[in-house]
């Protein structure tokens, strides 16, 4: 009596999984396919090539553009873990005056959507001769309000005690947060760190209106730009498109439980 | 006593200090220019900054008479209605799914979460690709079964439909991490007490499922809402040579901001019509979260 919903379950969960991943799947066999195949939609090519990778690799910017993504990415993760973390501890753990303000002037930033600042950025960008630069691109987001909320929530849960005990050992207020309380935060880290990398990895709207050179483009500005010029060239289109997934699917095979467990986290604690 | 004032003077000293440069961040990069797109909702923009005039609230008297926004407006509010709740429900029952069996569970949810991860621009390529009215490999299959071939994304009457689940296949994966870790946090021993009163599975789920997962549906709601107010990626992908179209039946509110701003540069117009945007997310987040965060107590 038990078995039949079990299997049911197991049906219907195969299913929606090749709904899941048949698209990546799909687009990787016409990245191996020549173009003469391109139209006749049989499932596996018949003379699967590498070509279109070597045509999209040397033909276009593209490792430039993975080059790009993976600086701004790496650089805007390491600030934002540092900045959001020191904020975080201040607003947890330090007593100061103007301590509820300064919380509630970081979490009404949360409210105002990025198509509202982006504006602004670029004016701002103008001026400060910005435009198409990395600065540029990796400005904005340098820092995130959430990120400052979320390890004040994970500060805030550790006992105390430990500061002092660092301060009665002689660190001083940074190396006690530095020392003491930073390495224990850790799980919390790693949450953050990997939503702000992929992000800033996958961040479209903002690149888009700064960068104006191919040189400067960031993987997905890269590859939207690179397809829109491609017209029906699809092969060329799902091997750039797999270039841009790849990497990201290998790294989540290789991280897939910190990262689950990083989403978990962050739902859970906000 | 002066020992204690002096150090309670040293702990704000060094907050201060640590403080300084996220706090310049937050002022200067986000509440500053938040404000500066109100100010510059009042002006007709011009590169040169002195034929940049005032012009009050003229914009957004002209917001009232412009039909493409019009447009836009209903087509987000429509991606909202549509898309929430088919994504909360599917990741709801996806979810029970996974709970319900025991082998592969870490497996499959890997891979209803892969998508997630992948960057918006080659999902939408790769599901425009797919869904090619002639050479489409979606055609073909609905060929095998007899439909005749549709669309989609070319078609005014479905490609706002189409955008929408290509979204929700996207962020199914989310829902279904947020709400399997929210089913497994429901202690055990409300499903015993209610086996042992005789309840239906349906009780079941209506009386305890249900209202202990409510803070992880209020979140995701929050989250979704938030995301299908702001679509523009995928929308801008998906017909990258006709952005917005067919006719302006997938133009959402971002997308129309990024082509007033950045196409036909009136920036005075485009920031009133994000201040718009600021208000519809401000006043929706808030509702929902008023109504859906009713307290459950057991």
């Amino acid at each position: 009596m038990k078995r039949l919903p079990t299997i049911l379950a197991y049906i219907v969960l195969v299913v929606g999984g090749v709904l899941m991943v048949f698209p990546l799947v799909w687009m990787l066999l016409t990245s191996l396919k020549p173009a003469g195949e391109l139209f006749n939609l049989e499932v596996l090519p018949r003379a699967p090539t590498l070509d279109n990778y070597r045509q999209v690799l040397t033909q276009t910017d593209f490792p430039r553009w993975f080059l790009n993504s993976l600086g701004i990415a790496g650089i805007t993760t390491v600030s934002v873990l540092f900045f959001d973390s020191l904020a975080g501890y201040t607003l947890a753990k330090l007593r100061f005056p103007g301590k509820e303000i300064v919380f509630v002037l970081i979490l009404a930033t949360l409210m105002v959507p990025t198509e509202m600042l982006v504006i602004p950025w670029y004016v701002m960008s103008v001026q400060y001769g910005w435009v198409n630069s990395y600065w540029g691109i990796l400005f904005p987001g340098l820092m995130s309000a959430f990120g400052v909320f979320l390890m004040r929530q994970f500060f805030q849960s550790l006992p105390s005690e430990l500061m002092d005990a660092g301060r009665i050992d002689g660190l001083s207020e940074f190396g006690v947060f530095w020392r003491v309380a930073f390495p224990l935060v850790r799980p919390a880290l790693a949450a953050l760190g990997i939503f702000t990398f992929l992000g800033n990895w996958n961040a479209f709207l903002w690149p888009l209106v700064i960068i104006q050179s191919p040189e400067m483009r960031t993987l997905p500005v890269g590859v939207a730009l690179f397809s829109g010029e491609a017209n029906t060239a699809w092969h060329l289109i799902m091997t750039a498109s797999s270039l841009a997934v790849l990497p990201v699917v290998l790294v989540f095979l290789f991280f897939q439980k910190q990262i689950i467990e990083g989403v978990v986290l962050t739902g859970v604690k906000s | 006593m002066k020992l204690r004032f002096s150090l309670a003077t040293r702990e704000a000293l060094w907050a201060f200090a640590f403080l300084a440069i996220p706090l310049a961040f937050f002022l200067f990069i986000r509440i500053y220019p938040a404000f500066q797109a109100l100010w510059l909702s009042l002006f007709e923009w011009n590169a040169d900054p002195a034929k940049r005039h005032y012009v009050g609230l003229e914009h957004y008297s002209r917001m009232l008479a412009d039909p493409t926004l019009g447009k836009a407006l209903r087509n987000t509010v429509l991606y909202t209605v549509l898309g929430v709740p088919f994504q909360l429900i599917l990741g709801l029952a996806v979810a029970l799914l996974l709970q319900s069996v025991t082998r592969l569970r870490d497996l499959f949810r890997a891979i209803y979460f892969t998508p997630y991860i992948t960057p918006a621009v080659a999902v939408a390529w790769v599901f425009s690709w797919m869904l090619s009215p002639n050479f489409g490999i979606v055609n073909e299959i609905l060929g095998w079964v007899g439909i005749p071939a549709q669309k989609f994304l070319l078609s005014p009457s479905q490609a706002l439909v189409t955008v929408t689940a290509i979204v929700i296949w996207q962020n199914l994966g989310f829902q279904v991490v947020l709400f399997l870790a929210g089913l497994e946090s429901i202690p055990r021993t409300y499903y015993e007490a209610a086996r042992i009163d005789g309840a239906s599975p349906w009780a079941v789920f209506r009386y305890i499922t249900l209202p202990l997962l409510n803070p992880v549906t209020v979140f995701s709601a929050v989250i979704g809402t938030i995301g299908f107010l702001q679509l523009f990626t995928q929308v801008v992908n998906l017909n990258f040579t006709d952005q917005g179209g067919p006719v302006g039946s997938t133009l959402t509110l971002a997308l129309y901001i990024y082509q007033l701003a950045f196409a036909r540069f009136q920036l005075g117009y485009a920031a009133a019509v994000t201040v718009l945007l600021f208000a519809i997310i401000l006043v929706i987040t808030l509702v929902q979260l008023r109504i859906l965060s009713r307290r459950v107590e057991y």
